[in-house]
């Protein structure tokens, strides 16, 4: 079980906590013309990445704000954590 | 029967305590403190149970969680539990145990002639018979390995037993309560660092309690028991005995299983059985020790053959002679300290070194004392079959190549010992790459992958000054990092005796003309010769040599046969150890029991049960409930002798006819609040949200981005900056997350505030053409005419002193409202309607009637908005604003949502006007097209419809908007039904919707 420090409350169980996906997808601003492709890769197309990955996670048995987290896809380590108005530094 | 073997004044067992128990139906006594195991032994009791493979008879091979032999069906307060190692199990008075994987008895088995055929059972012997002919697999070959295999029997009786879980954190958890666990412990306590010190076994400080050492002028045991104590008495410590810590998983998580009660007759009132701990630990220290490796001849699986330290523990620990003329066959100095407790208890052993000339303070001591010592001998097999009865030995050449003239020996037991291998599970379960140590010819940890540090023997460390030393460094090291605090203990004068090394021969070859089997792995039949059948049919990589000889596989995970396993592989292959690798060493480290892992969490408890503040009264009033997500809801009250049908349908056709009351205090609400809240909910909801005036509610649906509806619900704009939001019960978790997301990531500029308030309130959904008739006497002082509450009007009222919320919505179709009111008054409330609508001949209803009502009046709901339909699909495309964007809008263009024969949401009537519509059913055009028949659609939701008085449902049809007036077949093979239908509008009742505006 992962051991996540939310930047509101600290370290947690990852049982405190919902996974959100990628954190690195931006939306598309509202009322803006988007391109069938941009709109594809927002919605569906993901990367799968094995080993560095920024994502996002919602501590919902907590604080209820969601987080970025950067975490090794592969072992697990967890390298930074965000609020959710911070920025990720690709 | 008398204890023969039990010595009168040696071990750590209560001979005040005498207990009585029975094995295969025979009673035997033993003494506190004993396990079965050594009970049995003390009572001359070899023979436990027939192998997995050939039902070879099967002893003791080990002394404690190695065990691969003695594994028992144990029968204790009315229960029974499976694979229970004899060696484990502590002795209890009235314990009962059987042997397994004997039919019918332990001593005539029947499975044992595999033993005799056992040239057709050799490696991957399963993989190439059961394979064919494919007819064979059901009726002859799986009821076969079914009786055949299997260690015992599951009980299919519900457990009563209880099993806890616990969390708990620490700055350093040490496994194993031996040298290096208590030095280590005692070190890291002093410098005050939260610490859990865990023993598997009953009693602490592990070869301390066997081994010949003085430590600080005390013995090894009294040092053990002192230094317990003290860690015992401080606060900071948690010292914990019968616990065994079995996996080591992300981020230094680590579980123990703690055995509360398996060594008491029954478990005490409110205690658990076992107990299962999160360990988060900032270090985690293993100190797991190591385990003596066997050494391979033939029929070394007799029973009588053990580990010489088993030999040593029964008889220091537990007073029990193991034989009375033990053979002890060795490759290093282990062997001799076994033989020197044999020797000082009055019994003569005779050892056999494969060394030729070993020197050191143990082998001296050993020749001192005047016990025979054959060097350059092997064992080359034992004999006898239910126990060993004598040995054939011989002299070996100096390359280990050529036996010489075989004799043979009486003796009763043989005591073997092969070295030792590093209990390096735990460090390789953290991440660890373990690394293959030359002078020990085994694994042990590499670099730390995790915060963890291996100590001691399972560090590959075999000398008790070092691994003091070591270990109170280490437990000092990482203490006073956490801590920042220094309190050095002195370290106390260690005395042992020198050892020398060992030799690195360990297999011993077949004589001439002989064909015995050699066994590695001594639970799952595996022996030298099907390791040498796999390599020869092509396998090469360790872990499919593991799978196709199923070395390593059994319930004990190889503890005593992986090391031999890989080592005949490397000699066979000509490769280093190292070069052939080791298997994948996963958790559990020992059978953990499907009860602790499960916990509470049985039955009702799987899950938490949410009930609304009416629900008492619902129990009162007869309410047949169902589960609605976690939540119990009335599904009809129960008149009499009514079935759900009937009930269901005397309640549903109150509300159309008179009026009906049911509890909504499940729909998900969330209160939102703030200057932006108007703009949040128009960029959510598909239509416009910016004009929706004070006092008023709108339904509106929300998409995913993906363009399928997430939810429907009612949102009502309570004052100028707060509205109240409703979602359907099954989503309100998601419908918050969902905004929260957005507000937090997406549109962190929006003021807006969300929270979740389904707790806070209780509702009563009041429907039917006298609801307002009852509405005015509920609130008296308020207008609820429909020009003062028109339909989706909202207005504040006085419920007798209560304060309630009136919302003019409906979700039956009727005229209809909802009420409001704090939790806490939602009794009060319901109690109220249900007196002053007495005159109106109100009735309560469930969640059936309410399916009933909404599923004629053709209202989507959940099984509609199942994850897979857009708007369109729903006919809720005239919800969907043109003028502004919203979540989801971008993906509604893509071609499948908008061709021309999308599916669409339509009513369905069978033809006769009987006959009830399964759910789930297909909708096909021709009933009997040649299959697979072209599904054109599926029955979403079906009810009796109470207008008509005749079966109705919804179903999502291709093109279904062209649909209307057709004649399908629904077609449920699971129901073995056909049932002609025609296809009618979704909106089957009042399709103009006037009745909930009246
Ligand atoms: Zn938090």
């Amino acid at each position: 079980m992962l051991y996540i420090k939310c930047p509101h409350c600290g370290m947690r169980s990852q049982n405190e906590f919902s996974y959100g996906g990628d954190a690195s997808v931006k939306r598309p601003e509202l009322n803006k013309e988007v391109s069938d492709q941009d709109w594809d890769n927002f919605v569906y197309n993901r990367k799968s990445l094995r080993g560095k990955h920024w994502e996002l996670w919602q501590h919902i048995s907590g604080c209820r704000q969601w987080i970025k987290v950067e975490r090794d896809t592969a072992t697990h380590e967890i390298f930074k954590t965000l609020k959710a108005d911070e920025e990720i530094s690709l | 029967m008398t204890q023969s073997f039990r010595l009168n004044d040696v071990g750590l067992i209560n001979r005040e305590k005498k207990l009585s128990f029975k094995f295969n139906g025979v009673t035997y006594y033993g003494y506190e403190g004993d396990t079965l195991a050594s009970a049995l032994i003390a009572n001359g009791i070899h023979l436990v149970g027939r192998s997995f493979k050939y039902h070879r008879p099967r002893g003791f091979f080990g002394a404690g969680v190695d065990e691969p032999y003695a594994i028992v069906q144990l029968y204790r307060n009315g229960e029974t539990e499976p694979n229970v190692k004899a060696t484990e199990q502590e002795l209890f008075e009235g314990l009962e145990a059987k042997s397994v994987n004997c039919w019918p008895s332990v001593n005539f088995d029947i499975g044992a002639i595999n033993n005799f055929l056992k040239i057709f059972l050799p490696a991957g012997f399963y993989y190439k018979t059961f394979m064919w002919p494919k007819s064979f697999w059901y009726k002859v070959y799986e009821p076969f390995i079914r009786k055949a295999a299997g260690l015992g029997v599951a009980s299919t009786k519900h457990d009563k037993e209880r099993y806890e879980h616990k969390y708990e954190y620490c700055d350093l958890l040490i496994a194993g309560s031996g040298p290096s666990g208590l030095a280590s412990a005692y070190a890291a306590a002093k410098n005050g660092a939260r610490v859990i010190l865990a023993e598997d076994k009953s009693r602490f400080g592990g070869t301390l309690l066997t081994s010949d050492v003085n430590i600080g002028n005390q013995t090894g045991k009294e040092w053990a028991d002192g230094i317990i104590s003290e860690l015992k008495e401080m606060p900071n410590v948690t010292v914990k005995n019968r616990s065994q810590v079995f996996g080591y998983y992300d981020h230094n998580m680590l579980v123990m299983s703690e055995r509360i009660s398996d060594h008491l007759p029954s478990t005490k009132k409110f205690h658990p059985k076992q107990r299962l701990w999160y360990i988060r630990a900032k270090e985690v220290l293993i100190s797991s020790g190591s385990i003596e490796r066997p050494l391979v001849f033939g029929n070394n699986d007799t029973p009588g053959v053990m580990l010489s330290s088993a030999a040593k523990e029964y008889l220091k620990v537990y007073g029990v002679l193991v034989g009375k003329k033990p053979l002890i066959f060795t490759n290093n100095d282990s062997g001799y300290e076994t033989a020197i407790e044999f020797k000082k208890n009055g019994v003569d052993p005779i050892i056999l070194d494969t060394r030729k000339d070993p020197q050191s303070e143990i082998v001296d001591e050993a020749k001192n004392l005047g016990i025979e010592i054959k060097f350059s001998y092997v064992v080359v097999a034992a004999q006898g079959y239910k126990k060993v009865k004598s040995a054939d030995i011989s002299k070996i050449s100096d390359d280990k190549e050529q036996l010489s003239t075989i004799e043979n020996i009486k003796c009763d037991c043989i005591c073997v010992s092969g070295f030792w291998t590093p209990t390096i599970h735990l460090a390789s379960q953290s991440g660890n790459k373990t690394q293959f140590k030359e002078e020990i010819d085994a694994f042990i940890p590499g670099e730390s992958k995790q915060n963890e540090k291996t100590l001691g023997a399972a560090n590959g460390i075999y000398t008790l000054d070092e691994t003091l030393k070591s270990s109170f460094e280490a437990g000092n090291e990482l203490s006073k990092k956490i801590t920042n605090t220094e309190n050095k203990v002195s370290f106390p004068n260690v005395v042992e005796k020198k050892s020398t090394v060992h030799d690195k021969f360990w297999c011993v070859p077949l004589p001439k003309g002989k064909n015995y089997k050699r066994f590695l792995d001594f639970q799952n039949d595996v022996a030298v010769s099907d390791i040498e059948i796999a390599l020869r049919e092509g396998y090469r990589s360790i872990e499919h040599v593991k799978r196709y000889t199923t070395l390593g596989m059994a319930t004990d995970q190889g503890k005593t046969s992986n090391l031999n396993g890989l080592q005949l592989v490397s000699k066979i292959e000509n490769k280093v150890v190292p070069a052939v690798g080791h298997t994948t060493f996963r958790p559990p480290y020992t059978p953990v029991s499907i009860g602790a892992i499960v916990g509470r969490e049985v039955g009702k408890h799987s899950k938490p049960t949410r009930k609304s503040p009416m629900h008492y009264w619902h129990e009162k009033n007869n309410a047949v409930f169902v589960d609605a997500g976690v939540w119990l809801r009335p599904r009809y009250y129960k008149q009499g002798n009514e079935t759900l049908f009937e009930g269901s349908k005397r309640e549903a056709k109150n509300v159309r006819s008179n009026v009906g009351v049911c509890d909504v205090t499940t729909l998900g609400k969330i209160d939102i609040k703030g200057p932006d809240a108007a703009e949040l909910l128009n960029r959510v909801y598909t239509n416009a949200w910016l004009k929706l005036p004070v006092g008023k509610a709108r339904y509106g649906v929300m998409l995913r981005e993906d363009g399928i509806v997430m939810d429907d619900g009612t949102t009502t704009r309570i004052s100028e900056n707060h509205y109240h939001m409703t979602t359907t019960t099954a989503q309100a978790a998601n419908v918050l997350s969902h905004l929260e997301y957005y507000l937090q990531l997406v549109w962190p500029d929006l003021n807006v505030n969300v929270v979740s308030s389904t707790e806070q309130w209780a509702g009563a959904a009041i429907a039917g053409p006298k609801s307002r008739d009852l509405l005015h006497k509920l609130f008296p002082n308020s207008d609820v005419s429909n020009e003062g509450l028109p339909f989706m009007g909202y207005m504040e009222g006085d419920l007798f002193g209560v304060k309630a919320r009136i919302f003019r919505i409906s979700f039956s179709g009727e005229l209809a409202y909802e009420v409001n009111v704090e939790s806490d008054y939602g009794n009060f409330m319901w109690e109220k309607i249900m007196e002053i609508g007495e005159e109106f001949k109100i009735q309560p209803y469930g969640t059936e009637a309410l399916s009933t009502l909404r599923i004629e009046m053709g209202h989507v709901a959940g099984s509609e908005l199942d994850g897979r339909t857009i708007p369109y699909d729903n006919s809720l495309e005239g919800l969907l604003s043109k003028k502004k964007d919203f979540i989801g809008k971008r993906s509604l263009t893509r071609e499948a949502f908008t061709a021309e024969d999308r599916q669409k949401v339509v009513g369905v009537v069978p033809l006769d006007k009987k006959t009830s519509i399964p759910e789930g059913s297909h909708l096909v055009k021709d009933s009997k097209a040649a299959l697979p028949n072209p599904k054109l659609g599926y029955i979403s939701a079906s009810c009796w419809s109470v207008e008509y008085d005749n079966p109705f449902s919804l179903a999502i049809l291709k093109d279904g908007k062209n649909m209307i007036g057709e004649k399908l077949f629904v077609m449920s093979p699971l129901k073995n039904k056909v049932i002609p239908v025609e296809i009618v509008s979704s909106h089957y009742v009042d399709p103009k919707g006037e009745r909930v505006r009246s």
